[in-house]
């Protein structure tokens, strides 16, 4: 790439600040790593000849039920993601395509989540789940994040693109308003679901406050808060232990971030164009 | 008779339509209209208070640290993140030695969930052990607990908001920088325009939509995430890191106080749209969309 008015000690000079301020992002996550492979003697000693040891992530794994909260996480975001799916491409694709009076406003209704996330409104929403008789449950954690004005939004902007001569075209064909969504609609979009699958597993995977608030046992709680009350209850200050199940809780995330990193850094990419 | 088209779209948008109102725009009415009543106590309906809720917050410290607190750590995490995410992305835009591995080291703490990135500070900012006081300690530095000390406790935690947060907004900028048009670079360097000159009058106001995005985003993620506050610090010390959404959670949720939980969830909806009618309406009309 052809660089403008550029020296080449500029160059070097800015390698170095890159990659100083690399190092500095690393920092943190190589010292968990090198405390949660190592005896707890060695967690804050750095010396090259210090063995490596499992043993922190078993001891880890059986003091708590992170089997367990792993399926929780992983019912959890499987639930959001095909509710997700199936509830903004119905209301992307009136939006994009169906002309109907008041459109526009709903529309801004509808992106009015953007700004006023469900975390915000946890008290109220509380309040409501109790009432449903929905309180420490699974479906619970979900609900306010099923109707979801960014992927809406998103799929709007992606079912816009799609030239109307193929919609058409499979109208006169005899195809019916879900057939032309299920196959042309959808099948363009494609990248977008990808896009919006990683960018909403990563969001749900992590998320915490509100699984926090709605859940209290160990039957539904996801990794996140599993994590939280772990690592709070009388650990002590073993750091070593603490570590290594933080690695665990993030690393299912994390492996999959570091195979699929290009996939992930477009997909986010994709994401935030608007 | 309505005309087909209609009946299918509302048809389409009902089960969507129906969860946002119950779980986003009925709360945020329910919420203003239960700051106006006293917090249920038993089965008996609670009475109406008026702006008493209100009066409550108002005569509250804490509600007021917790507002102090926030406005600081707006203010110096958002310019901050957002500038150093720009730099990472011009700094991985070039082909720079390593470029792949640089992308991975800013972008990997947007992926670790912020529990797992609050745990592992905390052993960071551990007195004596901590890398922190280690790092300090070479230059010279002593002992210091970071997380308890009133003074660098809010500090500590606005630098792992940073770390957390640039990579996530570097992606934003990074693809707005690879869809721009090279013809420009070309033109700018056979009139022999200086980098910084074709930085401020081409590249930065090109990336104008691009930052009133991110700014949205650390905006909101400002007044939204507090993961690492009821993990590291509770609040403390002495309430030195209570934002506005802990003091609300444990409001509601550890003194049971909805009442006056509802009232502080009012000023944060009202503080919220109040940034997005300034960031929409102020700085989008000076925006030049291509």
């Amino acid at each position: 790439m052809m660089v403008v008015g550029r020296r080449p000690w500029g160059l070097w000079l800015e390698t170095a600040g890159a990659w100083l301020l690399g190092i500095m992002w690393l920092l943190p996550l190589l010292y968990a790593l090198w405390a949660a492979f190592h005896p707890a003697f060695y967690a804050t000693r750095f010396d090259l000849r210090a063995p490596l040891t499992f043993a922190n992530f078993k001891t880890a794994w059986q003091a708590a039920p992170f089997a367990r909260y792993l399926l929780n996480t992983t019912l959890l975001v499987s639930l959001i993601l095909v509710a997700q799916f199936v509830l903004c491409t119905l209301a992307a694709f009136a939006f994009a395509r169906l002309v109907f009076p008041g459109r526009d406003l709903v529309f801004a209704l509808v992106l009015l989540q953007l700004m006023i996330m469900p975390d915000v409104l946890l008290v109220e929403n509380y309040r409501i789940l109790a009432q449903l008789h929905l309180v420490d449950t699974i479906v619970a954690i979900a609900l306010p994040y099923l109707g979801s004005a960014f992927g809406i939004f998103l799929l709007r902007q992606t079912f816009l693109t799609v030239p109307q001569p193929l919609d058409d075209a499979a109208r006169l064909e005899g195809c019916s308003l879900l057939g032309r969504l299920w196959r042309v609609y959808v099948p363009l979009a494609r990248p977008t679901y990808i896009a919006y699958g990683l960018v909403a597993v990563s969001y749900h995977w992590n998320n915490f406050l509100w699984p926090l608030v709605i859940t209290n046992s160990v039957t539904t709680r996801p990794l996140t808060v599993g994590l939280a009350v772990f690592a709070s209850t009388d650990q002590g200050i073993d750091w070593s232990i603490i570590t290594a199940a933080t690695l665990m809780t993030s690393a299912p995330l994390l492996i999959a971030f570091l195979l699929f990193q290009r996939q992930f850094v477009q997909s986010f990419m994709r994401a935030g164009i608007r | 008779m309505m005309r087909r088209d209609t009946i299918h779209a509302w048809l389409l948008l009902l089960p969507a339509l129906v969860l946002l109102v119950a779980f986003t725009h009925w709360p945020a009415v329910a919420t203003v209209i239960d700051s106006l009543y006293a917090t249920p106590q038993g089965s008996r309906p609670p009475p109406f208070v008026g702006l008493d809720n209100y009066d409550g917050l108002i005569a509250d410290p804490v509600f007021w640290q917790a507002l102090r607190n926030n406005a600081v750590y707006a203010v110096v995490t958002i310019p901050i993140s957002v500038v150093l995410a720009l730099v990472m992305a011009l700094a991985v835009n070039h082909a720079l030695p390593g470029r792949a591995a640089l992308r991975m080291a800013y972008f990997l703490p947007t992926m670790l969930p912020m529990i797992a990135v609050a745990n592992i500070w905390l052993f960071f900012y551990t007195p004596d052990y901590g890398l922190f006081d280690r790092i300090v300690g070479l230059f010279g530095g002593g002992r210091h607990n970071w997380l308890g000390d009133p003074a660098t406790a809010l500090p500590a935690m606005m630098l792992v908001a940073v770390w957390k947060e640039a990579g996530f907004f570097m992606i934003f900028y990074l693809a707005a920088l690879q869809t721009m048009p090279t013809d420009l670079k070309e033109a700018a360097a056979l009139e022999g325009s200086s980098w910084w000159n074709y930085f401020r009058r081409v590249t930065l106001p090109l990336l104008m939509p691009t930052s009133l995005f991110v700014l949205v985003n650390a905006v909101i993620n400002a007044f939204r995430v507090i993961d690492h506050v009821v993990v590291m610090t509770r609040g403390g010390p002495d309430n030195a890191t209570t934002l506005l959404l802990f003091y609300i959670y444990e409001t509601g949720f550890r003194f049971w106080d909805t009442g006056s939980a509802a009232a502080a969830t009012v000023v944060l909806l009202a503080i919220l749209g109040a940034l997005a009618a300034f960031q929409f309406g102020v700085l989008g009309r000076r925006i030049h969309y291509r």
